[in-house]
């Protein structure tokens, strides 16, 4: 399955190493970057892809959640098909 | 790579986090027409074996898809059979059917089963009465059930037997649960053109002409609409319906995600999406919002019924073309008690019975959740049944009566049920004797269907 992870918060150094490390720890490839400040905070989303995933998703969505709260960043980590479904006909 | 809008997802995200969207529901119904016996525990032990083996499942992929989709899916649930069906073969104390549904409740993890039913809007068959006259006693012996009687419908009238015996066991159920501030009352529903695949509760059970297990989900999302038209003050009104269009289109499709995903994996058919507006008590989760949002000083003031038929139409609009199969009641949802806007409308008196009667007839349900003074008599329930079923009848929709008779209690007084079935004041209602039309029983016959003034 492939999923999306969105950072939302306020711009520091190493936002993307650190979500780039979980991925990395957990087999997760990144299949997509972008970023752009938005309304004055840091927007990051990532595409990537869980097929080689050593980690079941639960525990990669909860390492995610708890190094936003440590970091003070907003970090969903979602399954791709509720955007496709939402916002493509 | 990535062919989404930045926008779009944050969009999504916001909805979810900040608007309470939510999937409100996912029902898997189940038909118990193969566990008739003709001894009523065989038919109880076979009731109970074939709802927890079919949703044995049921609580966990709903929290399963939740995890993966990142979308909080409120209720898992269970609709089955209509009761009365089963007693008809089985004969017996109905109520033994109640506490069987209650374990198999208990044993799936569901928060509520429905279908302690019986279809009566032409007559009583076999059960049907019996099933009727157990209501207040099943309901004041299990926490997870909820029951429903359809009373009428646009081809076959009104059954006043059934509308006079309602105003009694509507009456008898909020007695008999008064040290739990009435609660069996919000769990029983009066139907007219009961729907057989509505996915919401209480009045959820499962229709005879239903396969043998089905998933139906029911959205939810007024705080997204009335975010939506927030952003949009100076819209004239055909760009207000466009709005709710737009987000309906949006809400549903998650339900349709949602719907398809639980039925490959519990391995039932998938059967309707009900893209209904349902409110919680939470703030920002307002129908009556939405409402105001459109320009109403409060809920309840004139403009009321026109900006609520807007709302109801457009989120059919929206939400048909985001699902392959739309049903259940689909509509705005006017639960007083599950409201915030609807509670502060109705403390402030700018809410009123008559004014929820009218609101009911461009509405998707009907009369909901209205607390009314514990000494109202059971014909002044009838009557107000009796009202609101004409309206369906005449209108061909489905219109429904919750009231909650809160026993001991006046105008001035408040109803807590806590969580989703919230808090209300007690409302008023007209004193005047209905005893001698309620008195009268018979069937009020169906309407014509031309010459439609």
């Amino acid at each position: 399955m492939r999923a999306v992870i969105s950072v939302i918060g306020k711009d520091t150094v190493g936002i993307l190493a650190k979500v780039s490390a979980v991925c990395e720890k957990d087999g997760v490839n990144i299949l997509d970057v972008t970023q752009t400040i938005l309304q004055d905070l840091f927007t990051m989303i990532m595409l990537v892809d869980l097929k080689g995933a050593t980690a079941p998703f639960d525990k990669f969505k909860e390492e995610l959640t708890a190094l936003g709260e440590k970091q003070n960043l907003s970090i969903h980590t979602m399954h791709e098909d509720i955007f496709n479904s939402m916002h493509k006909i | 790579m990535l062919n989404l809008n930045v926008n779009d997802i944050l969009e999504t995200i916001h909805m979810i986090s900040d608007e309470h969207l939510d999937i409100r529901t996912i029902t898997m119904g189940i038909s118990l027409l193969d566990c008739c016996r003709g001894d009523i525990n065989a038919s109880a032990e076979l009731v109970y074996d074939k709802i927890t083996k079919k949703a044995q499942h049921l609580v966990k992929t709903g929290e399963q898809i939740e995890s993966e989709l990142g979308i909080p899916i409120i209720n898992k649930r269970i609709s089955v059979t209509p009761i009365a069906m089963l007693c008809a073969a089985s004969g017996g104390d109905p109520v033994v059917y109640a506490k069987a549904l209650q374990r198999a409740a208990e044993s799936t993890g569901v928060n509520f089963i429905g279908g302690y039913s019986a279809l009566v809007h032409k007559g009583f068959s076999a059960g049907d009465e019996a099933l009727i006259r157990s209501i207040p006693e099943a309901l004041s012996v299990t926490d997870n059930l909820c029951s429903s009687v359809n009373i009428g419908s646009t081809k076959a009238g009104l059954n006043m037997d059934a509308v006079r015996l309602m105003g009694q066991v509507v009456k008898e159920t909020a007695q008999r649960t008064a040290d739990r501030n009435c609660i069996g009352a919000a769990k029983l529903v009066v139907f007219c053109n009961a729907p057989e695949d509505n996915p919401f509760m209480a009045g959820a059970f499962h229709g005879v002409g239903e396969p043998d297990c089905v998933i139906n989900v029911g959205v939810s999302g007024p705080g997204v609409v009335r975010a939506a038209l927030a952003k949009a003050p100076d819209a004239d009104i055909a760009q207000v319906a466009d709005i709710v269009k737009k987000t309906a289109f949006k809400i549903t499709r998650m339900g349709q995600l949602v719907a398809n995903r639980a039925a490959k994996r519990l391995g039932a058919p998938f059967g309707i999406v009900d893209l209904s507006l349902a409110p919680t008590p939470a703030q920002g989760d307002s129908v009556a919002h939405i409402l105001e949002e459109m320009g109403l000083e409060q809920c309840g003031c004139p403009g009321t019924t026109a900006c609520l038929a807007l709302l109801n139409d457009a989120v059919k609009k929206g939400g048909v073309m985001a699902s392959s199969h739309i049903g259940g009641l689909s509509g705005a949802f006017i639960p007083v008690t599950e409201d915030a806007g609807m509670i502060d409308a109705a403390r402030a008196g700018t809410l009123s019975i008559e004014k929820l009667e009218a609101m009911t007839a461009v509405c998707s349900v009907g009369l909901d959740m209205i607390v009314v003074p514990g000494d109202i008599t059971p014909e002044t329930i009838s009557a107000i049944i009796a009202d609101e079923a004409a309206i369906g009848m005449i209108n061909t929709k489905t219109t429904a009566v919750r009231l909650i008779p809160a026993i001991g209690k006046q105008i001035g007084d408040e109803l807590d049920f806590g969580g989703l079935l919230g808090s209300g004041p007690v409302m008023k209602v007209s004193e005047k004797s209905p005893l001698k039309f309620i008195s009268r029983g018979g069937r009020l016959p169906a309407p014509i269907q031309s010459l439609k003034n």
